[in-house]
Formats: C-alpha cells, structure tokens, sequence
C-alpha cells in the first residue's frame, strides 16, 4: 500500500535531492554535458555579487513582508472573533486572494502599478504627489512587490489564526472578565499567548514560503529592466542560471545554498519556540 | 461603558471594512478593466466605468492564445494530481498509522526528511527525469511529479491515527482484509482529511507557475498559469485583453470557492491544527 508513494517520493523527491548535491560539484553545460570541477562551482558562488544581491533581496523581502503580514492577519482575526455581526461574510472575502492564481494577481497589481496608466499613480495625483515607476524603479520595486505578496497571504494565515483563538476555551475569558480584564487585557494576556502555537505555524511556514518567492517577482519585473538585479530572489536567480543561462552545476550549488539557510533558519525557530510557545 | 462598548465596534467595523475594501479593489479593477476599449484604459485620468462594455475583450484572449486549449490542460492536469494525490496518500497513509511492517520508521523519518525540503530544491531533476522520460511539452509531465506528496501523507495520517483500534479489530473479526478495512471502514471517517488535502492539492494544482513554465514550452500545452505568463512576456499591451485573460483564469476556483467555502476555510484551518 505504501509502494507507490515511495516509490514516487523516491523518484521523483529522493533522488532529486542526491542528485543536485551531486551536480553542484559538476559543470553541466547545455545539452547536460558534465565535467567534474570540485568545489568550484561554490567558489564562484561566493564571489558573485549577483548572488549575494539576491540573498539580500530575498532577507528584504523576509524582513518586509513576515511581521507585516503577521501582524495583519492576526490583527484581523481577533477582531473578527469579537463576537461581531457578519464574521463569514468577512473571512470569505479575506479568503479571496488565496485562491487567486498567483499569475494573474501579478498582472493586475502589475496594471495598478502602471508607471503611465495606473490606478495608483491616479491616486497619488489626486494628492498631488507626481507619478512613480513602481515597477522599474529599483528602489521603489521591492517594496511594491512586498505589498503584493502581503495583500495575497494575510487572508490565508488569517484563517490560521482565527482556527488557533477559536479553540482557546472560553473559561480562560471568563476567568479575566470576572477579574475585571479589559477586552485589550484580554487579547495581550489570554489569546496572545494562547494563540502562539499557531502563531509559531504561521511563522515557520510563512518564512519559509518567503525565502522562495518567486511568482511574483518572475512576472512582474522586465528581464531587461533596472529593476531585475534589485528585486531578484534567490529562487528567482536559481531559475535563471538553470533555465535561461543553462547553469545547472551553478544553479545546483545555488538551491544546496538555499537549502542550508532554511535549515539553518528552521533549526533555530524550533530551538527558540520553547520561550515563547505554550502549548496548552 | 455602554458607549465605550459602542466607539469601540465602530472602529471594528471601519478597520474590517477597510480591509474589505483593500482585497476588493484589485478585483473590481481587473473586471472593469476587462471590458474597457485600450482608449478608456489608458486616459488621464482614468475612467472608472468603461462607456460600453466591451465583451468582445474575452474573446481576443481565445485569439492570441490557445486559450481553450490552456483551460483543458489545466483542468486535466489539476483533476489527475487531486485525484491521484489523494488516492495514492491516502493509501500509503492508512498503512504508516494501522499496519505494522517493517522498516516502516525508517521509510516514515525519510518521509519526513523530504517535508523539510523547498520544493525548488527538487525542481532542477524532476526537470531533467521528465526529459529523460521523453515527456517534455506533454499534458503527463504537468502532474506526474506532483502526485506524490510527503505532504498529503503526512497530513492523511494523523487523521488515520485518530481513528479508535476497535473499528478494525470488529472488521477484522468480520473477515476483512487491510483494504477492505481501508476502502469501507477508515475512508468514510477521514472524509474531512481527504477533503482538507483536496482543496489544499487544488488551490496549488491551479494556481502553480514554476513546474508548468518549465516543462512545457509551446502555448498550446501550457496551463492558464504559465499562458498569463507568456502572455506579459510578449509585451501585449492591450491592458483590457491582458485583464480579460486573468478574470478567465481565476474564475473556475473562485466559483468552486463560492460553492465550497465551508470545505475551502476549513481544510485550511485544519493544515494549521494537524501540520
């Protein structure tokens, strides 16, 4: 019963996993001819400013987008559990963007972001603040990229959250309100604490969706635009040097990178979860 | 305190109203604009309404790209990796929680193992199993990797380990064997499971970019995903028509989302309290 799944996962996931380790230490250039090169490929890893950009790109994007989102959706989902009229009316739409294919989100943001033509630059006229090349500015792109993909997931951990207050029991609430706990005591004492397990989820999986972004970024910024080195992740560039420059040795040497920072990132959230997670 | 009580919901109100407003507008944009002529799109400033609802805007889509086609690969590839997906988790899933066999902790940790990996971390190989394969620019190459999941399997079970061990004992005293026990006792009760990994599998299978953009590489093989991508990426700028595409695109799951709502929150709140 289990074979066919182990032997997919092996196939198609097991091997995988050998296989660019392995290649990482190979040239393999285009029709996959492959030479052996040692650790050269990471040598020049090291030394390629591209690379360390897209590192830092992709700690902006990380340092952008998590806590605001965090904050968002949890914001959100104790507001919406205050016992007020409409509540599913409020988290299916907030639950929208989540099913919206990540494409086609690109090109409408991509349209309101429109440097000549965009809804957003029409706002910002009407208070007289001049127009913005969002999108090709390389200080602005970022940014705009990082509302986009906040704008897309808070809905989504929102309704993670709101599952983590919900089954908070109500005798902790009682308890507070009985000792005089305003509704703002409450959230802070009761359901922040309460809700951490969750809030530990959303963390862990939310890093590490961010430390891959790549949808976005891929349709929304010009191949040939200023704005391509400054708003490029690693995921974006290891696309790149596999799929567009036929690197694959290097590409590989790239995702084993990757790899090794999100472990690392991993081990350390679960090290630190034991002070500041309770589980009940 | 009774006002306070009042103030208070209000600026509930204003802040969840604002959030409503802010996922809204960019939907509410990209349908208005579908129906605009390139004129309207493009004045300044811009006009909210378009004068005459430009229809024919959808139909250019099927005109520049094998948009029909697209829709048919999409639905194919992401109906194969759901069914599949659940079928083959389900089983394997069932057999770590009720069966003893051996090795079975060795194969479950490597399960695991591959739970920790980013998914682009695969990529680079199944790329080139697929070419090997001869498989490159065919319907299969969308969905065959896709299903098998560490993930479903690891989610599938611990709904099956939730189960009490005297349903299977009663089965067995009836003369079931292990997929009878499967197929008629355990899948019934972990109908919520199978569902949650549905619609989890779904909301990927759909929306996914990376893989499809990958293997297949002429339009008429692509899924919608990759189709809006190839369609930016040939510096269209009929604002209206591009627009028109992605309304196509998103709207199947947004219309299952209307339907299933219930099913859709739920498997995603679930992720979060099983994962």
């Amino acid at each position: 019963m289990i074979a066919p799944v182990t032997i997919g996962l092996g196939i198609f996931y097991f091997y995988p996993v050998l296989k660019v380790i392995l290649d990482s230490f190979y040239h393999v250039g285009a029709f996959n001819k492959r030479s052996w090169c040692g650790l050269e490929n990471y040598q020049k890893m090291l030394k390629d400013p591209v690379m360390w950009q897209s590192l830092g790109n992709t700690c902006k994007y990380v340092l952008l987008i998590v806590p605001a989102m965090i904050l968002i959706a949890l914001v959100l989902a104790s507001l919406l559990n205050s016992g007020i009229k409409g509540k599913s009316f409020f988290r299916v739409i907030y639950f929208i963007p989540a099913v919206t294919m990540g494409a086609a989100v690109a090109m409408v943001w991509s349209w309101m972001y429109n440097g000549n033509y965009g809804i957003i630059n029409a706002i910002l006229n009407l208070f007289g603040i001049p127009s913005q090349q969002f999108l090709s500015n390389p200080d602005l792109a970022l940014p705009a990229i990082s509302v986009v993909s906040i704008w897309s997931t808070a809905g989504y951990n929102m309704i993670i959250l709101l599952a983590g207050i919900q089954g908070i029991s109500r005798t902790y609430y009682e308890a507070a309100a009985i000792d005089g706990a305003s509704r703002f005591r409450q959230f802070f004492h009761v359901t922040l604490p309460l809700v951490t397990p969750s809030l530990f989820f959303v963390l862990i999986t939310s890093l590490i969706s961010t430390f891959q972004m790549f949808d976005t970024i891929y349709m929304m910024i010009s191949k040939s635009g200023l704005a391509m080195e400054a708003t490029q992740s690693m995921v974006v560039y290891f696309y790149r040097n596999a799929f567009e420059y036929s690197k694959k040795g290097y590409a590989s040497a790239l995702a084993v990178f990757l790899f090794v920072i999100i472990m690392i990132m991993t081990v350390i959230q679960m090290k630190g979860q034991s002070k500041w997670v309770n589980y009940e | 305190m009774k006002r306070k009580q009042k103030i208070f919901n209000i600026v509930i109100y204003v802040v969840l109203i604002g959030g409503i407003l802010v996922t809204v507008l960019p939907f509410v944009w990209m349908i208005l604009t579908s129906f605009k002529t390139q004129n309207e799109a493009t004045v300044i400033p811009p006009a909210i309404f378009p004068k005459i609802w430009q229809i024919s805007n959808y139909g250019k889509v099927f005109e520049m790209l094998p948009f029909g086609k697209m829709y048919f690969n999409t639905i194919i590839s992401a109906g194969v990796t759901v069914s599949g997906q659940v079928l083959l988790c389900s089983l394997a899933a069932y057999a770590f929680a009720r069966i003893h066999f051996p090795g079975k902790n060795i194969i479950f940790t490597c399960l695991l193992a591959v739970l920790m990996v980013p998914s682009s971390f695969f990529i680079l190989p199944q790329y080139q199993l697929i070419q090997k394969m001869g498989l490159l620019d065919t319907i299969p190459a969308l969905f065959i990797p896709n299903l098998f999941s560490a993930f479903g399997t690891f989610l599938l079970r611990q709904f099956f380990m939730a189960l009490p061990g005297e349903l299977e004992d009663a089965a067995r005293l009836d003369g079931c064997n292990h997929f009878q026990i499967y197929s008629r006792i355990m899948m019934p009760l972990v109908r919520s499971g199978l569902v949650a990994l549905g619609i989890l599998t779904l909301r990927f299978a759909w929306n996914d970019l990376m893989w499809p953009l990958i293997v297949n590489t002429s339009p008429k093989k692509m899924t919608l995903s990759a189709g809006l991508a190839f369609m930016q990426g040939q510096h269209i700028t009929n604002y209206p028509v591009m627009m028109a595409g992605a309304v196509m695109a998103v709207l199947p799951l947004l219309i299952l989302f209307t339907i299933f709502q219930k099913q859709f929150i739920e498997g995603v709140a679930m992720s979060g309290i099983k994962g």
